[in-house]
């Protein structure tokens, strides 16, 4: 009797852990499932600060070696000819529904008034490194170009394919204009290497790694992001189902 | 208190009680499962604020086998969907539990360790009863003994508040939000192996929990939780 019903009980376990890919099958139960992301960014939009600070360490609190991940190398030819000229003919575009269309290079972007900052950067896998930054804020950049009113969103282009689609990323104006948001051209005081993204990346450090978009091309303000990859505001969001909120 | 609906059975739970046990336990299981499943998008769990491939793991974790993990074949996107969904279920559960428990004095008059009940000779007798597949007093039969009350505080008070709270602070957002919760923890990879570990704590005592529901006889342990009644073991009634 007992015997038995263990193995139902297991046996339901077992049912049960299946069920859950079943459920998933199900557009209602994964609308469902997939409304823990607003949830959790109500949540935390709710109990955070505008610009409340993501924890800062100090230099000797560093990762040895900052792990690189996702593109290592765009590889494209476009890229390898800026690489190989030191990518003085690299220029960022700043477009979209903007008063005044920039294009910087990485003089200008040294220009600006610089933020460093000493942070921790973690994926969306599990791990953590932690390094300094430096770069112009975000926010600078936009006011420059003169954001307009119907602007919602900030999409990053980027130079890098990932698995043949071009990898972009997008933030809402709250981290777009947070003081931590900067477009890093500088990893622990020397220009970015290739693998963490040369010459220019978004820092964005209330989120996962994955919205820190690489190899910057462009950024663009829009509206709404229908109508950009397949509409969900970036590359793993919209091929693998990752959380377009990646404060969690 | 309602009258036993027949000799020889109490009644014994809450529907507060009841209620939150199963939405707990189901959460619980997705949570574990969709866990063991995101551990394995990086299974090494480290000390301290930072930690990846190249810095040195306290622990180098197995891969989960498929059958353990939700989504059942590796899917980090989806694990993650299963794990901060369940979360809101979990703390929020334990959250109205909480409350529900304090002004229903379930808490106070359950789970409060009675004087003379950590006597280690008071202690030692109820570890003989176990041994022995004893589990309640017969002059109290509602009653939890004291290692019940203590394992259910344990739970109730430690590892749930524990694994939430350092599953907050892994979220980089909420890192800005409430910076005091990851000093506490002592850093963010910290609080993963602590996650982790308090994980391991609440399944420990799922494993305890099945195995003496099953010996103190399952079908009416199971049914108090579902309708509230519970027979007194060898009341003849039944």
């Amino acid at each position: 009797m007992i015997l038995r019903r263990r193995t139902l009980l297991s046996a339901g376990a077992g049912l049960a852990l299946a069920g859950c890919d079943r459920v998933l099958e199900q557009p209602a139960a994964r609308a469902i499932l997939f409304k823990g992301e607003a949830m959790q960014r109500g949540l935390h939009r709710a109990l955070t600060d505008r610009n409340a600070l993501a924890p800062e360490y100090r230099a000797d609190q560093r990762s040895p070696f900052f792990r690189p991940n996702g593109t290592r190398d765009p590889g494209t030819a476009e890229y390898a000819a800026l690489r190989d000229g030191r990518f003085a003919g690299w220029r960022l575009r700043v477009g979209g529904l903007v008063t005044r269309p920039l294009s910087l290079g990485l003089g200008d972007l040294g220009a600006l008034p610089q933020r460093a900052q000493v942070t921790r950067h973690d994926c969306v896998e599990g791990w953590s490194a932690i390094g300094k930054w430096q770069g112009p804020r975000l926010g600078d950049v936009l006011r420059l170009a003169g954001l307009r009113d119907a602007a919602r969103f900030v999409v990053f282009r980027c130079a890098d394919l990932y698995g043949g689609r071009p990898y972009y990323e997008s933030i809402d104006l709250v981290d777009a204009f947070h003081p931590q948001t900067i477009l890093a051209w500088a990893l622990n005081d020397r220009f970015l290497p290739i693998a963490n993204g040369a010459p220019c990346r978004l820092r964005v450090e209330r989120q996962l790694g994955y919205k820190h978009a690489k190899y910057l091309m462009a950024i663009e303000a829009v509206a709404s992001l229908d109508g950009i990859g397949r509409g969900r505001g970036g590359y793993w969001e919209d091929n693998v189902d990752y959380d377009w909120y990646a404060g969690i | 208190m309602p009258a036993p609906f027949r000799s020889g059975a109490v009644f014994r739970h809450r529907l507060a009680t009841r209620l939150w046990h199963w939405v707990n336990a189901i959460a619980v299981m997705v949570l574990v499962g969709s866990g063991l499943g995101i551990s394995n998008a990086h299974p090494r769990l480290y000390w301290g604020q930072f930690g990846a491939n190249y810095d040195a793991a306290w622990w180098q974790l197995p891969r989960f086998p498929d059958w353990l993990t939700i989504p059942g074949s590796y899917n980090l996107a989806h694990a993650r969907r299963w794990h901060l969904f369940f979360a809101l279920v979990l703390g929020f559960g334990l959250l109205l539990h909480m409350v529900a428990g304090l002004l229903n004095r379930h808490f106070a008059r359950d789970l409060r360790v009675r004087r003379g009940e950590l006597a280690p000779a008071h202690l030692a007798a109820e570890v003989h009863d176990h041994w022995n597949f004893r589990f309640h007093d017969p002059d109290h039969p509602r009653r939890y003994n004291t290692l019940q009350k203590l394992s259910y505080a344990a739970v109730l008070f430690g590892l749930l508040p524990l694994a939430v709270a350092t599953g907050i602070a892994l979220s980089p957002g909420m890192n800005a939000a409430w910076p005091w919760l990851l000093d506490l923890f002592g850093g963010r990879q910290s609080a993963r192996s602590l996650h982790f570990l308090t994980m391991m704590g609440l399944v420990a005592f799922t494993v305890v929990h099945l195995v003496l529901v099953i010996l103190a006889g399952a079908w009416n342990e199971t049914r108090s939780m579902l309708t509230g009644w519970w027979r007194v073991p060898g009341d003849a009634a039944e």
